[in-house]
């Protein structure tokens, strides 16, 4: 079973993909089944094996393709945080589209590459190597891009291509890294860092800005993040995969690998490439929440508000202390599920009200409620409103901050909680406080679309409340830093 | 033996019979033909899987006396992506060319034709003789500038005729080269050679027979030829045409290389041919960009794509004791071939189907084909994931392992190449994608029959599946290997 579990998840949306492609546009029933089952499949899955490896089971999968290249499938305790939110998200992700797109077209063909972006996450997730890290990120690109083309109309196919245009130079710049480092280490395991002596630091340093540079786009690092606002002409279901679980998050879940599983806090420190890069992350932070105040549009104002919050995960690699990472972990899981209940709402709004700016908003509390509310608590998560779940990483990350040494960081999270701040509160303000327009009308008799943003809103209130709990993700993130990189 | 024997035989049976034959037998006959190399090359694949590379001295006359045949790994890869893309381009063909729809000439010529190509090109495949070599490649000269100039329009006899000559004049050098080899060492057995006392005209042979093979694998800036006349020939024609042979004088280029002169290479030389392999890349790619007919930009790829496995030269060997995996810039330069043998047949066959279905290849006229062809749009698609080298399509597998030899062996610069290849790749194929895959449509398409439809899918998954299961073709392919595939020249 050691094996073939990596496999099976893998398969769990693979599978659906694969037969999803060739069902005729009219089989709805076939195809949610499909859609569904692996989803639930895969998450029973993910449960199963998070009680096996508290019990100290290992899985590991391989799949060599030539010397050198080889797909290595690995579950250690930063793959199951990562494979239990894209799991779980999937699944009320799944309904959720399900819902959204009721009987438009094109739907195979959406479910179909909706399934490989999942797949080509689980593969991210559980690689065990560089160059396997490197195959499941240019899946997930190729997987994307039809997503984001899906409406085909102009805005769509311009953003499809903005997107292929940030990406594909990102990908061959982290190509380029991979196999310049391991021309000097052999190929790179996550389980052993690898041995740095060969190359000097000038080389050591080239690498890791192309490593940044190559996972940065994703992770839309400014000035790498253009594509991020663009893609916005996807359907919001897309938009809440990209942006919690599937694109974006990937290239957080890469910056952490590399700068823990590759270089290494010590050799951060040494080479001197911890400070530029937290220095980065936190002109993304000012700089992403600074343009999100500028935008009318909701989900816009959602993307910058993304661009801003991914690089708190960042920040926390890049102070390489052992609070700060528990910060940047513990916000992959957080910033997860903050986001997508916004999407989620975003998508409620535009779909069942027609609301696409922010000054349809107003007065609409009482019209929809259930997604109001949901909504409300997103965004003061995102503020970082004890007890909701941005705090927790607000707070580890000012600890972290002040653990290395790094005061000035304090500063940037100030500044970027007054702009969270200033753009999320006149929403909120927007829509319990201020008069409806007359002929706004809205309505949520759609579960399928409400019932997916109340269980996040409902656990982005959980993490927080019980965030002392070991089965939390703070629990969670304390024990993988703790074990794997603890001092 | 009998498998290598019935291997190169049957086409050329099957080609004869199609000619001989009543015209109600024809078609009959050369899809059996067709049937009976597939197997036979499937015979060939097992045994040297099994026992090695498989030698035939003919007439029991070892060389010098006698001529050999040897089906190496290499050889015999090249010959199973070749039965590949034949038995697709013969089942797209049969809707394509079919007399009634193509006219007599098309439908009667075109069988006959491919089938000699074939028996041709496995001949080139496992040719040990210098002098067979050049027959071999004129039979696949001659077949391929009348599968050029088949459709008689004045363009493409025009095409042909500047192919032909382009040919002709790559014979005559290669056949020069040749002619001296003998000469100076009275044989032409690739595996003598490779023991002969270097002579002093040595060096010039070897150049005489290198501008030959170029001119005829197309490479910048000997490229001219390729581009009007891969495009001016039918779709199945075309796919035979860049995605098998070019391979052939390619694989000549190899053998002479890496198996009868290695000596005689020189950093310079190869950094040279290196080097207009990177210029093909560019050139090809920047004038594919501008193309706005779909077999234009094809074809134009071909000239890029090729350059790529010019990369061999300086990058074989390299560091190899001190990385294991980095002697694999020749096995990444033989995937690039399958990969774009493979590839480059699916999308000339995908743009088969769009031209029978509405009567063009101009990008303007393809807007919004995915919606009625969906499969051939996958296709097509497949295909270009395969040619940009992204994972985890065999194209992306000759990128890896060509690059890390690049850094293995301290020359990082031509590593650039494939990345940027790649990059431009995505560039000029964007374009076709994003008309084909548009909202609106521009024209209403013809139905096609489904199972013409699952052709180019088909070779297209087989493009990608290739780099999937790379462990198995990794290790066929080191069958027979030169040595100095391992050590560098």
């Amino acid at each position: 079973m050691t094996t073939t579990l990596p496999l099976l998840l893998l398969m769990t949306s693979l599978l659906p993909a694969a037969v999803t492609f060739f069902l005729a546009q009219d089989s709805h029933i076939l195809r949610n089944t499909l859609q569904l089952g692996g989803a639930v499949i895969k998450l029973g899955l993910i449960v199963w094996m998070l009680f096996a490896v508290a019990t100290g089971a290992t899985y590991e999968a391989e799949f060599p393709l030539a010397p050198g290249l080889v797909i290595l499938l690995r579950i250690d305790a930063l793959a199951l945080l990562f494979i239990s939110l894209s799991g779980a998200l999937w699944l009320l992700t799944t309904i959720y589209a399900i819902a959204y797109f009721g009987t438009k077209a094109e739907l195979s063909r959406f479910f179909g590459f909706f399934s490989l972006c999942v797949a080509a996450t689980t593969g991210l997730a559980l690689s065990g190597s560089l160059i396997s890290f490197f195959i499941f990120f240019e899946l997930l690109t190729l997987s994307t891009w039809p997503l984001v083309a899906h409406k085909q109309n102009k805005p769509s196919l311009a953003a499809a291509k903005v997107y292929f245009t940030y990406a594909l130079p990102g990908s061959a710049a982290l190509l380029w890294a991979i196999i310049w480092l391991e021309s000097a280490t052999g190929p790179v395991l996550f389980t052993e860092p690898p041995d740095l002596s060969g190359l000097d630091p000038a080389a050591l340093r080239a690498i890791f800005a192309l490593f940044i540079i190559g996972v940065g786009v994703k992770a839309a690092l400014v000035p790498l993040h253009g594509w991020l606002p663009a893609a916005m002409a996807a359907p919001a279901p897309v938009s809440a995969l990209l942006h919690a679980v599937a694109v974006v998050k990937a290239g957080a879940f890469g910056v952490v690998r590399i700068v823990y599983d590759v270089f290494g806090a010590e050799n951060m420190t040494a080479l001197g490439v911890g400070v530029p890069l937290a220095i980065v992350a936190s002109v993304t932070i000012v700089w992403g929440s600074f343009r999100a105040l500028q935008q009318d549009e909701i989900k816009k104002r959602l993307a910058f508000s993304t661009v801003s919050q991914v690089s708190y995960i960042v920040l926390g690699a890049a102070l390489a202390s052992p609070l700060a990472m528990i910060g940047g972990l513990v916000h992959l899981v957080h910033q997860g599920l903050m986001k997508i209940t916004l999407f989620f709402c975003a998508g409620i709004y535009d779909e069942r009200a027609g609301i696409k700016r922010i000054e349809g908003l107003n007065g609409m509390g009482k019209q929809m409620p259930w997604t109001s509310a949901c909504f409300s608590i997103g965004a003061m998560g995102m503020i970082g409103l004890p007890p909701l779940a941005g705090f927790i990483s607000k707070f580890y990350l000012g600890l972290g901050a002040m653990e290395a040494g790094a005061p000035w960081v304090l500063a940037v999270l100030l500044a970027s909680t007054l702009l969270n701040a200033a753009y999320f509160l006149p929403l909120l303000y927007r829509l319990w406080f201020l008069p409806r327009a007359e002929d706004a009308r809205g309505d949520e008799r759609a579960s399928g679309l409400v019932l997916p943003a109340v269980v996040t809103a409902a656990a982005t209130l959980g993490v927080g409340l019980l965030a002392a709990s070991p089965i939390s993700p703070l629990g969670w993130a304390t024990l993988i830093v703790t074990q794997g990189y603890g001092p | 033996m009998t498998a290598l024997i019935s291997w190169l035989v049957l086409p050329l049976f099957a080609a004869l019979a199609a000619i001989a034959l009543p015209s109600r037998a024809r078609l009959p006959a050369a899809l059996l033909g067709v049937g009976l190399t597939v197997v036979a090359s499937i015979w060939l694949t097992i045994e040297v899987w099994n026992t090695g590379a498989v030698t035939v001295s003919l007439g029991g006359w070892r060389p010098p006396i006698g001529i050999a045949l040897r089906a190496d790994g290499l050889g015999a890869a090249l010959g199973v992506m070749t039965a590949l893309v034949m038995v697709a381009v013969a089942l797209a063909a049969r809707h394509e060319l079919a007399a009634k729809v193509a006219g007599p000439r098309i439908g009667f010529g075109f069988w006959p034709l491919m089938l000699l190509l074939w028996a041709a090109l496995n001949a080139v495949y496992v040719a040990r003789d210098l002098f067979n070599l050049y027959v071999g490649l004129e039979l696949i000269t001659l077949t391929a500038v009348a599968l050029v100039a088949i459709s008689g329009k004045a363009a493409a006899i025009a095409a042909a005729l500047r192919y032909l000559l382009f040919a002709l004049a790559g014979s005559l050098l290669y056949l020069a080269g040749v002619v001296l080899t003998y000469a100076a060492h009275g044989t032409l057995d690739i595996s003598l050679l490779a023991a002969r006392t270097v002579a002093p005209g040595d060096a010039l042979a070897l150049g005489l027979m290198t501008a030959g093979l170029l001119v005829k694998t197309a490479l910048f800036p000997f490229h001219v030829w390729l581009p009007p006349a891969h495009s001016a020939a039918p779709a199945p024609a075309s796919a035979l045409l860049s995605a098998l042979v070019p391979k052939a004088s390619l694989l000549i280029l190899l053998r002479i290389w890496f198996e009868a002169m290695p000596e005689l290479a020189t950093p310079m030389t190869q950094s040279a041919l290196a080097s207009l392999g990177a210029l093909a890349v560019i050139w090809g790619g920047v004038l594919a960009l501008l193309q706005s007919r779909l077999k234009l930009i094809v074809a134009y790829s071909t000239v890029a794509q090729l350059g790529y496995i010019f990369l061999v030269f300086p990058l074989a060997g390299g560091d190899g004791a001190a990385q294991p995996w980095a002697a694999g810039a020749w096995t990444g330069a033989i995937f690039q071939m399958l990969a774009h043998g493979l590839a480059k047949a699916a999308m000339f066959l995908a743009a088969g189907i769009y031209i029978a279905a509405i009567g063009s290849d101009r990008l303007g006229d393809m807007r919004g084909l995915a919606r009625a062809l969906p499969m051939t749009g996958f296709a097509f698609a497949l295909a270009s994931i395969t040619l940009l080298g992204l994972p985890p399509s065999a194209g992306f597998t000759a990128k890896y392992l060509m690059m890390t030899a690049a850094f293995a062996s301290g020359q990082w610069a031509w590593a650039l190449v494939p990345a940027g290849g790649g990059l431009l790749a995505a560039a000029y194929l964007y374009r076709p994608l994003s008309a084909i895959f548009a909202r609106d449509t521009a024209l209403t398409p013809r139905p096609i029959p489904w199972a013409w439809q699952t052709v180019p899918l088909v070779l297209a998954a087989l493009s990608v599946a290739l780099g999937l299961l790379s462990s198995i073709p990794f290790e066929f392919l080191q069958i027979g290997r030169p040595e100095q595939a391992a050590e560098g020249l």
